[in-house]
């Protein structure tokens, strides 16, 4: 039974009766207390571990709402805008023209001589009108497969072999998702998943490929050390019998370094078999992954025009979008989870999903009262301040996509709901006001994981363009910093376990270079980050701070 | 080229007693029903032969695979199957449009789109269709439809269902047929159109033997759920011009709901001509195999309003 007292330069609990303090004590993989050296001597022999002396020590962060696939996009080359660093910390500098990603490719070709070859990360909306073609793909090869997946993951650009490989590249073809070229052949643009699929094992992404996969679930931990992250949720996983046999085997690994919290998507399955399989998963947790959590899709995405807004609809005129699971179905899932005693989250984009899962859950309750359910609506981009009320009403949580106005929010505004609901998108500061518990995600991989990058998102409400948009709905350092640790644990039902540093809660700190309430709010995203410790094990960060 | 229809409509429809019924009187056609998961869709338990790999195995050689959530790769693995099927459904959820889901299952050139049927519940679909989160989705199904089955006829009185075809008039797409129904049960090849040895002069006699196929009637003598269908195999000229055939099979005055058969055009093109409803398509064939005897065109019309008088052609057989 040893406990190691480790000092820092600071110590932000998040625990407000104790905000500050200088060394927490370790023991068996928890937190024994935390305060100063002489109090925490009380606990009896102790080991000194003086190497955070010179660090700043938060909770460990929790991101409640990213992806596994996060881990697996590393197994192809990243071409996007942005400077991105992989697992092991080498940085891959943004592709800041279209030039950039053919040699980007290229180059990827020329290291792998065999198989096709897939970028990621790529988004034509920092190269003005110009569009990808399958010419500009050619040029990386015309004999193998070559495939750029879009930052949204919503549109796939393929080379003419992929294209020929998907029997695409035909005169004649007919669908809103393929754009064809004066030639009358498709460009080379695949856009959303039915007109992708054809094309996805085409350029290596395959079906199988992406659940269970162990390179993933790796390079997920890795990317979470990375970020502070010591708490990930995956947030719509199948749970088969072999995905689920992997994530227990690599979580359950001595040096691996994050806390999973897959939730079950209700897809393929009634909402009686849904819950009933969740209740089973739910008897299968360990203290690595958290099993037995829904998730529910009610629509799409705002940016694609597919999420389901209220009147007066989208600015552009665009027609409104589609519901991905029928009211019923939500209904019954949300009564048979509250009977079972389950948690759901609820993807809702657009204001009149939103609507409808509220209204959803407010006949669930009726049927099935409950207390502390703590439903969450994940996304919920555009709710207004009356949705957020009913929210209170009703004692649901929500986790809003701060990240989303740094990378489109300058759409939004021009395009997909106007300047003034823009303004109002992802309103942490609504959320606060009204009492509605709220975390912020970053959906990796759609955008990065990083939950200090997110706060900085949430505090500065900053787009891509430089403006800020929303100034009424920032919050402020503190209000951040508490949504990416005890704000999300709560969100999870782990808030007695995770989120805060105090006495009896496990040891997952977040260990910091910089101190995030010391530095200019707007410099946020750029605290260092050492690495973490997760259930009383150190990571370091692979690679430079 | 496998035919592939799509069926569509709202939750409780009726969708899935239809595809029991389709099943159930495969008659022959090895059948492969896509459905968006097996969880929705019960097929009736004496159908089922066996499951496997997410796929299940009926009477007949029928099967049924669930689509998950990549439509193109499912029905690719129903088309690579040792045995293929003859005719694929495509159940649709229900809060889908199925004119996406048509458009999306055309990317793959070795399916026929032959149409989309949608399937209402007569009770419920008006005050669904002003539901405020998914009325414009049901509303958008029926202008999608082909050709809609209006089931659960029985539960509306006379008044009432004169009142709704008034109402589907002008929800529907112009020469949509609107065919009543309980239980769903329509004449199978009014959905899996006509096997092509219904086309062949030496199967004749098969073709005379559904001509005078009924709805079973269910319900209060005199309902439109006895509703009586007729089909006739008729011989058209050596040559024509296909445009006033297309017109006047159409044309809603003529009850004409499913038709199929081989047309030469005045160039000598010999075409597939199959009509769902309002949908009819003409696919030129390639190869010019001879013509069996003359060109034939077998149709199912509606009892009550079926006239050939504009039709071009030389009746071979009567109801």
């Amino acid at each position: 039974m040893t406990t190691t007292l480790y000092s820092a330069r600071k110590i932000l609990t998040m625990n407000p009766s104790r905000p500050h303090a200088t060394h927490v004590a370790v023991r068996d993989g928890r937190i024994l207390g935390v305060g100063s050296l002489s109090e925490l001597q009380g606990w009896g022999p102790s080991e000194l571990d003086e190497r955070f002396a010179d660090k700043v020590i938060m909770p460990g962060f929790v991101e409640a709402h990213a992806h596994l696939m996060a881990g697996a996009m590393w197994r192809y080359t990243y071409c996007g805008y942005f400077d991105l660093r992989d697992p092991d910390g080498r940085v891959w500098p943004g592709c800041q023209s279209l030039e950039a990603v053919v040699s980007r490719l290229s180059e990827a070709a020329r290291q792998q001589p065999e198989g096709p070859i897939l970028g990621w990360g790529f988004d034509p909306i920092y190269f003005g009108t110009r569009r990808m073609s399958r010419a500009d793909l050619d040029r990386v090869s015309d004999t193998r497969a070559v495939g750029m997946l879009h930052a949204s993951f919503h549109i796939l650009n393929v080379n003419s072999v992929a294209l020929q490989g998907a029997q695409f590249l035909r005169p004649g073809m007919d669908h809103p998702g393929i754009p064809l070229a004066e030639d009358g052949l498709p460009t080379g643009e695949l856009k959303g998943p039915d007109a992708m699929m054809p094309a996805n094992p085409q350029v290596g992404l395959d079906r199988s490929l992406l659940s269970g996969d162990e390179f993933a679930i790796r390079a997920y931990g890795k990317l979470a050390v990375r970020a502070g992250v010591t708490t990930a949720t995956d947030l719509a996983a199948t749970l088969l019998d072999p995905e689920l046999a992997s994530l227990l085997r690599v979580t359950a690994e001595s040096d691996y370094p994050l806390r999973i919290v897959p939730l079950l998507r209700l897809l393929g399955g009634t909402p009686a078999q849904t819950v009933a399989r969740a209740v089973e998963l739910g008897k299968q947790s360990t203290d690595q992954l958290r099993l037995g959590r829904i998730k529910v899709v009610a629509d799409g995405s705002i940016q694609g025009f597919s999420a389901r807004l209220r009147w007066p609809g989208y600015f552009n005129g665009a027609p409104n979008g589609l519901w991905y699971t029928a009211p019923e179905a939500i209904r019954e899932c949300f009564t048979l989870a509250l009977q079972h005693g389950l948690q759901v989250h609820t993807h809702t984009n657009g204001d009149e999903a939103t609507e409808l899962a509220i209204d959803c859950l407010a006949q669930a309750l009726s049927a099935v009262p409950t207390r502390d359910h703590r439903f969450n609506l994940q996304h919920c981009q555009l709710a207004d301040a009356a949705q957020f009320r009913r929210m209170k009403e009703l004692d649901m949580c929500v986790n809003l996509f701060a990240n989303h106005h740094f990378y489109w929010g300058d759409q939004h505004y021009a395009t997909t709901v106007g300047p003034e609901r823009a303004e109002r998108m992802n309103a942490c500061a609504t959320a606060q006001r009204t009492g509605v518990p709220f975390t912020i995600h970053s959906d990796a991989p759609v955008t990065p994981l990083g939950p200090l990058f997110t706060a900085w998102c949430a505090v500065n409400r900053l787009t891509a363009s430089g403006r800020v948009q929303g100034a009424s709905e920032r919050i402020s350092v503190d209000a951040a910093l508490q949504a990416i640790t005890l704000g999300a644990a709560y969100t999870l039902k782990l808030d007695h376990e995770i989120g805060s540093i105090e006495c009896g809660k496990r040891a997952d700190f977040a260990v910091l270079v910089d101190d995030p309430t010391a530095v200019p709010a707007e410099q946020l995203k750029d605290v260092r980050i050492w690495g973490t410790v997760q259930g009383g094990r150190i990571f370091q960060a692979a690679g430079p701070v | 080229m496998t035919p592939t229809l799509i069926l569509g409509g709202y939750l409780g429809a009726g969708k899935t007693t239809l595809v029991n019924h389709l099943l159930r009187h495969a008659d022959g056609r090895r059948i492969a029903v896509m459905v968006n998961d097996f969880g929705e869709l019960t097929i009736d338990a004496d159908l089922i032969e066996g499951a496997d790999e997410g796929v299940l195995a009926l009477a007949g050689g029928c099967v049924c695979c669930s689509i998950g959530s990549d439509l193109i790769g499912a029905l690719q693995d129903v088309l690579g199957r040792s045995r293929p099927p003859e005719l694929i459904l495509i159940e649709t959820s229900g809060v889908a449009l199925p004119a996406a889901v048509a458009r999306s299952a055309r990317l793959l050139p070795d399916l026929c789109i032959e149409g989309i049927v949608v399937v209402l519940d007569a009770q419920t679909v008006r005050e669904r269709s002003a539901d405020p989160y998914v009325g414009d989705l049901v509303r958008q199904q029926l202008l999608e439809a082909d050709l809609l089955i209006l089931n659960k006829i029985e539960q509306c009185n006379a008044a009432e269902q004169a009142d709704l075809h008034r109402w589907l008039g002008v929800m529907t797409a112009p020469g949509t047929p609107i065919v009543p129904a309980s239980q769903a049960r329509v004449p199978p090849e009014l959905v899996l159109g006509f096997r092509a040895q219904s086309l062949e002069p030496a199967d004749v006699p098969q073709a005379q033997s559904l001509s005078r196929w009924q709805a079973k009637p269910i319900g209060r003598a005199g309902d439109p759920a006895s509703e009586r269908f007729v089909s006739e195999l008729l011989t058209l000229p050596a040559a024509l011009d296909p445009q006033p055939l297309l017109l006047a099979l159409g044309d809603p005055a003529a009850g004409i709901v499913r038709a199929k058969g081989w047309i030469t055009d005045l160039s000598g093109q010999r075409h597939l001509l199959q009509q769902v409803g309002r949908r009819i398509e003409l696919t030129p064939l390639t190869t010019q195999t001879p013509a069996p005897g003359p060109d034939r065109l077998l149709v199912i019309g509606l009892a009550a309003l079926y006239r050939r008088d504009n039709l071009p052609v030389n009746p071979s057989l009567k109801t």
